[in-house]
């Protein structure tokens, strides 16, 4: 290379690095200035990162939920798929997930910047969020897993991973939470989700619903005549580790989205979260003891978490009683639900659409009715929430069920279309019968997740 | 040489290994299985849907001896494994042409 060549060459190099690097310094990303103008930060970010953390703990939970619900012979699949939306939504939504939901809103529609956590975006206060973001984004994405297990392809969850992470997600929590068009809703104060029963539970739970539907029962699940035919989950105090585990990520997920530990009414939304759980559980429980005798675990634990999901939007809103309330409607729904799938003959391993798609739409419904006009936007200072039984008219009750049809509609379309792409791209979505009477740990993962044990096969 | 196998409740298990023990049997193999005669199963439920359980846990004990020997272990198994309720299982006798201690190589009789 001659002499000129190689000067150009390092001159416009250095040019590049130093704009690069200028480029960063627009937000804050050493945190000296942010702590400067803010000096009560620390307990803030201490507060959200520790929340965020929890959270994370709940891709845990669903983990033990879901293997816990399905056979043995798929129990390293199911620990796959729930260890790899995580992998797979983290790198999603740091690279196109953040800046669509959060970024600069255009047209109501969607975010323009924050593109891999670059340029402006580099600063603490962003990645703060981010990180508390992400974990939700997983959140929606591993309900999934547990909808359209022990029958879809590998590679299909994958490629659904990345596109729930990446778009579906961030576009409707745009909507809501990144100054969209529904928060922005002319009736009552916008359109509003506290943690996400919606943006994050009813987005799932739809998806998994559709994911159900297109792959079809799991062989032996309905005989010739339609009659459900149980197929046993392996091991059930997994299952019951893992609702434990979710119940305690919970006191993250609702209680963090304050985002702020200097809005005292963390201990409100605490409350209400376990109270509705609680509620959720008893329901569920009474509710099959009436019907079939027994005291059901299986139910009594999807009551529960139908209840930690209806409370998610509404409560930072409402006073204890309303939480008992919300939760005890909730474990009833989630029963009611698995009876409706399994008239319809869908097939829901773990009961994903009952416990997060319907109690996720009942609690951005709830808002409406119970919100008691006693805290704000996420902030003390007017205008404060306020539904149907406190006077607040049916304002706020319209826009928590537009916010709610528009929830269901999206996930179902873009689920519809996500693996609609995907039986074209990976040559159908649904593993063959031979591998899923094989099960799917020896065909799509060459390790068995018991080799010591002789597992009853069936 | 005679095996006797029986298909007992899993819970008599020591009562009839004691009982065998006590006899004189010097060895014996266990396997779970399950299985049902005329004893009915029960109703199970998952997730709200019930379903029926036919086959129910049992256990196989399996035991060499020697012609003497044969009616007083059937006998000893039987006695031991009575409960009088439905279910309480069955006893088998079948030939045996060979026995082999490993160890030694010993046949027949020696190896029982």
């Amino acid at each position: 290379m001659s002499k000129k060549k190689k000067w150009l060459l390092m001159s416009t190099t250095a040019i590049a690095i130093s704009l690069i690097a200028l480029n960063a310094y627009a937000g804050d990303p050493t945190g000296a200035i942010s702590l400067k103008k803010d000096p009560g930060a620390p307990v803030d970010y201490v507060w959200v990162l520790l929340c965020a953390f929890l959270v994370f703990i709940m891709q845990l939970g669903f983990a033990y939920v879901e293997s816990g619900f399905c056979r043995a012979k798929n129990a390293v699949n199911l620990m796959m798929k729930n260890l790899m939306d995580f992998v797979m939504g983290s790198l999603a939504f740091w690279a196109i997930g953040y800046a669509l939901m959060m970024g600069t809103d255009s047209h109501g529609l969607f975010g323009t910047t924050g593109w891999f956590l670059h340029g402006n975006a580099y600063d603490v206060h962003t990645y703060l969020i981010w990180m508390f973001e992400v974990v939700f984004a997983a959140t929606a994405a591993t309900i999934v897993s547990g909808g359209v297990a022990e029958r879809i392809k590998f590679s299909v969850y994958l490629f659904y991973s990345v596109i729930v992470s990446a778009v579906i997600y961030p576009i409707y929590g745009h909507w809501v939470w990144g100054g969209g068009w529904l928060s922005k809703l002319p009736y009552g104060i916008g359109a509003v989700d506290f943690a996400g029963s919606g943006v994050v539970h009813a987005i799932g739970g739809t998806i998994a619903l559709v994911g159900a539907m297109m792959l079809g029962p799991r062989i032996g699940r309905y005989d010739k005549d339609g009659k459900p035919k149980p197929i046993l989950g392996h091991n059930i105090p997994m299952a019951a580790l893992g609702v434990f585990i979710l119940w305690f990520g919970w006191f993250g997920f609702n209680p963090g989205s304050t985002l702020s530990a200097h809005e005292l009414r963390i201990s409100v939304i605490a409350v209400n979260t376990n109270l509705a759980a609680a509620a959720g559980g008893l329901s569920a429980l009474l509710f099959m003891y009436a019907k079939h005798g027994k005291w059901d675990i299986g139910m009594t634990l999807n009551g529960v978490l139908a209840g930690l999901v209806a409370i998610t939007a509404p409560c930072a809103w409402v006073e204890a009683w309303a939480a008992v309330v919300i939760g005890l409607i909730a474990g009833v729904l989630v029963c009611l639900g698995v009876m409706l799938l399994d008239k319809l003959h869908i097939d829901d391993p773990v009961g994903a659409f009952p416990v997060h798609g319907i109690n996720g739409l009942w609690g951005l419904i709830s808002v409406g009715l119970f919100a008691d006009g006693t805290y704000g936007n996420y902030t003390t200072a007017m205008p404060h929430v306020i539904g149907l039984f406190y006077g607040g008219g049916v304002g706020q009750l319209i826009a928590q069920v537009i916010s709610a049809v528009v929830c269901f509609v999206w996930a179902f379309v873009c689920a519809w279309i996500t693996f609609s792409i995907a039986k074209v791209i990976f040559n159908g979505i649904r593993i063959s019968p031979e591998e899923e009477i094989e099960g799917v740990d020896i065909i799509e993962h060459g390790t068995p997740a018991y080799p010591d044990f002789q597992i009853y096969k069936h | 040489m005679r095996k006797i196998e029986a298909v007992i409740k899993p819970f008599k298990l020591d009562d009839v290994k004691q009982a065998l023990v006590e006899a004189g049997i010097q060895g014996m193999t266990i396997t779970e299985v399950r299985g049902f005669g005329r004893q009915k199963g029960h109703t199970e439920v998952y997730r709200g849907t019930e379903y029926h359980i036919e086959f129910l846990p049992k256990i196989k004990i399996e035991v060499v001896v020697t012609e003497e020997m044969a009616s007083k272990c059937i006998e000893t198994i039987k006695n031991a494994a009575y409960t009088g309720k439905i279910g309480d299982g069955k006893i088998f006798s079948l030939p045996v042409e060979e026995t082999v201690r490993i160890r030694t190589g010993e046949k027949g009789k020696d190896a029982v």
